[in-house]
């Protein structure tokens, strides 16, 4: 089994839409919605519920009102600001490290793990699908994200590949996304702001030593910039496998629930496909080191 | 002696686990008696400094040597404090792992792996 | 008056809308709170003479008082802190600063330093500011609240959020006047919307809705607007020619004077907004 993980610096590249459409041309995959921040798959992918957990995702101090003397040294201490004038928690900003706990004289305060989503693993016609849904405010870590591709694993039956779509940015997240993929294919426009966040979401991917890909979308918007983008790959040995044109047609479709390859847009299917077996080629020739 | 490595299961028959701090379970084996105990991994559960966590526990069960696909900057400095070998592990089973060990076939390491936080890179200015 | 622009998710157009409206404006500052991935600059080209660090406290023990006893170890939930061989050792790109260790240390041998995690950028007449997280280090709250720290309260302030609905967006839009939710017309951008929406309900912060890349074959944003009684106070067009100046790092307000109207317009709707 082969993990290929989908990301890009920014959101709103065409992530997820490359990675739904080869969930149709991909056989004998999982799927994995790691983008827990912003998820996605699961508009496209409807399945049958396999399994679903409450995540659980840091603690929470919690004040028991019945106990406390408002001597407001919990409040003085907090460095986060979590606690208001009336000596309440603003759950929004704990952070859970538990100073409060350690100065209440009352011993009125406690740490409780907070649920702050919750995970689902899927059966869906184009495979077993893992994602998670988080509460509002609440935030991805890479806890979660580690949950979300642990569970697709109870679910194993010899499949060939497990797609990941990453969640954009460099952060904790991210890494967590990515470790122990055996390929990192980064998802780019051709703007200003694109490049930038490419040359940073490469710089993990290296930092973690696993060969990195670009596919470049709506690469015709700016051919300029295009070509600053591949020679930076030149330059920095990440292969682009995939060059997929601007084409209203891809939102269009989209906003009929559809990827491009299931509106039967044949040029932007022909140019995923294309983009998969370059990987496969890639792949096979990093390997033979 | 004991060693510890980083398994995917309760067994020796398990495939080694690549992650250290995430790594799903330790396998603890006394190499002179062969006796084991799988214990599983409670740093994978934390949201974030899993690395030192899991390294603390390693050291605190008075392993010698921990052999595991990468260790993070952080767990390493650990590991070295509590003056435990590292050992790259094969992604095979614990048992082909301990087999290895035993020969002396398995690379000792010392310079860190990726790790979530402990990266040296600092952004570029633009 | 200060407005906060965010969305759902990335890349929707929100920098677009927060750099148009500041362009548009007289006497106004911007502030990027995207301090994972500043981009304002990249449309308002601004020279950024000055900088300085946001530092945070980060503890440092002293090994000849430290006797190695871990009860700092034990109350850090980071677990930023271990100790071998009755020494306890620091991580600090795992400490979140809590200061939990310095209470329980008994021997005193904990003390604190600052750290360095991330930097704030500012023109020299402070309209203009961004921050940047450095990368690998796992907070960005304290940025976030030290460019709010220089929010200028007698003009009118745009702050560009941080995409998604996490902490860091609920630092950036607390004590704003207003929020601006900016979607896109897909079943993605609709989803998004929607949970943008339940946070500044929740939040009870006033807010509207800028359709960006709107189009006639999808109105769902428009539809889920109306059934939920959400202002929609601008629609940009989805055109190739808007998207080609975007990735040229230039904004159709520059581009177009139109724009420029709309985007005061949208301004002076929002202020009237605010009062009543």
């Amino acid at each position: 089994m082969k993990q290929i993980a989908f990301v890009s610096g920014k959101g709103g590249t065409g992530k997820s839409t490359l990675v739904a459409s080869l969930s149709i041309l991909v056989r004998n995959k999982m799927l994995a919605d790691c983008d827990v921040d912003a998820p996605n798959l699961h508009i496209l992918l409807q399945g049958d519920v396999l399994k679903n957990e409450d995540y659980f995702g840091a603690e929470e101090a919690f004040i028991d009102s019945a106990v406390c003397v408002k001597c407001d040294r919990c409040r003085q201490i907090c460095r986060f600001e979590a606690i208001s004038q009336k000596i309440e928690i603003i759950p929004m900003k704990c952070e859970g490290c538990g100073a409060c706990v350690l100065v209440c004289p009352a011993a009125a305060i406690r740490l409780e793990e907070a649920r702050s989503g919750q995970t689902y693993v899927a059966r869906t016609p184009r495979g077993t699908f893992s994602h998670a849904l988080l509460d509002i405010g609440a935030e991805g870590s890479g806890k979660l994200v580690t949950a979300v591709r642990k569970n697709i694993h109870g679910f194993y039956k010899n499949e060939e590949w497990v797609l990941i779509d990453g969640s954009p940015g460099i952060g904790c997240v991210v890494i967590a996304s990515i470790t122990g993929a055996d390929a990192v294919v980064a998802v780019t426009e051709p703007t200003k702001t694109g490049l930038s966040d490419l040359e940073r979401v490469m710089q993990v991917a290296r930092h973690f030593q696993i060969p990195g890909f670009v596919c470049i979308n709506k690469y015709d918007l700016n051919p300029e910039i295009t070509a600053e983008i591949e020679e930076f790959c030149k330059r920095g040995g990440y292969p682009v496998i995939g060059k997929i044109p601007f084409d209203p047609a891809v939102v269009s479709a989209l906003q009929e629930f559809k990827t491009p390859v299931e509106a039967g847009n044949c040029e932007i299917t022909a140019e995923i496909m294309y983009l998969w077996s370059r990987l496969l080629k890639e792949m096979e020739k990093a390997e033979g080191f | 002696m004991k060693i510890g490595l980083t398994s995917t299961g309760k067994t020796l028959d398990s495939m080694m686990d690549q992650r250290f701090g995430r790594a799903s379970y330790f396998i603890l084996l006394d190499t002179d008696t062969s006796e084991f105990e799988a214990l599983p991994n409670e740093a994978s559960m934390t949201a974030g400094g899993s690395g030192t966590f899991a390294a603390q526990v390693i050291a605190d069960k008075g392993v010698s040597a921990v052999i595991t696909g990468n260790v993070g900057p952080n767990a390493m400095n650990v590991l070295k404090a509590a003056d435990i070998g590292i050992y790259r592990g094969y992604p095979a089973t614990i048992n082909d792992n301990i087999e290895k060990y035993k020969r002396g076939r398995l690379e000792r390491v010392d310079q860190a792996g990726p790790s979530h936080f402990g990266m040296s890179l600092k952004r570029n200015k633009k | 008056m200060k407005i906060a622009v965010l969305s759902g998710k990335g890349g929707t157009g929100k920098t677009t809308v927060a750099a148009s409206l500041f362009s548009c404006l007289d006497r106004c500052q911007y502030i990027d709170c995207d301090v994972e991935e500043p981009n304002g600059a990249i449309f308002l080209k601004p020279d950024l003479p000055v900088s300085c660090p946001v530092n945070v406290p980060t503890p440092r023990i002293d090994p000849a008082k430290c006797n190695g006893c871990g009860s700092c170890r034990s109350v850090c939930r980071f677990n930023a802190i271990t100790v071998i061989k009755g020494r306890a050792l620091l991580f600090p790109e795992l400490c979140h600063h809590c200061g939990a260790c310095l209470i329980v240390c008994e021997s005193e041998a904990i003390s604190e330093k600052d750290r360095e995690i991330g930097i704030i950028e500012t023109n020299s007449s402070g309209t203009f500011m961004h921050g940047r997280l450095h990368i690998g280090e796992p907070v960005s709250i304290p940025v976030i609240r030290a460019l709010k720290r220089r929010l200028q309260e007698d003009i009118p302030v745009v702050l560009d959020c941080p995409p998604g609905a996490s902490c860091a967006v609920v630092r950036s839009i607390e004590g704003c006047d207003y929020c601006l939710l900016v979607a896109e017309p897909t079943p993605f951008g609709l989803h998004d919307l929607n949970i943008a929406v339940q946070l500044v309900r929740k939040m009870g912060i006033p807010f509207a809705v800028v359709v960006n890349k709107a189009s006639d074959t999808d109105r769902s944003v428009q539809k889920f607007c109306r059934q939920n009684g959400i202002e929609i106070v601008l629609e940009i067009p989805f055109s190739k020619e808007i998207a080609q100046e975007y990735s040229r790092g230039i904004l159709p307000v520059v581009a177009n004077p139109e724009w420029k109207k709309k985007f005061m317009e949208l301004y002076t709707h929002v202020e009237r907004g605010i009062q009543t």
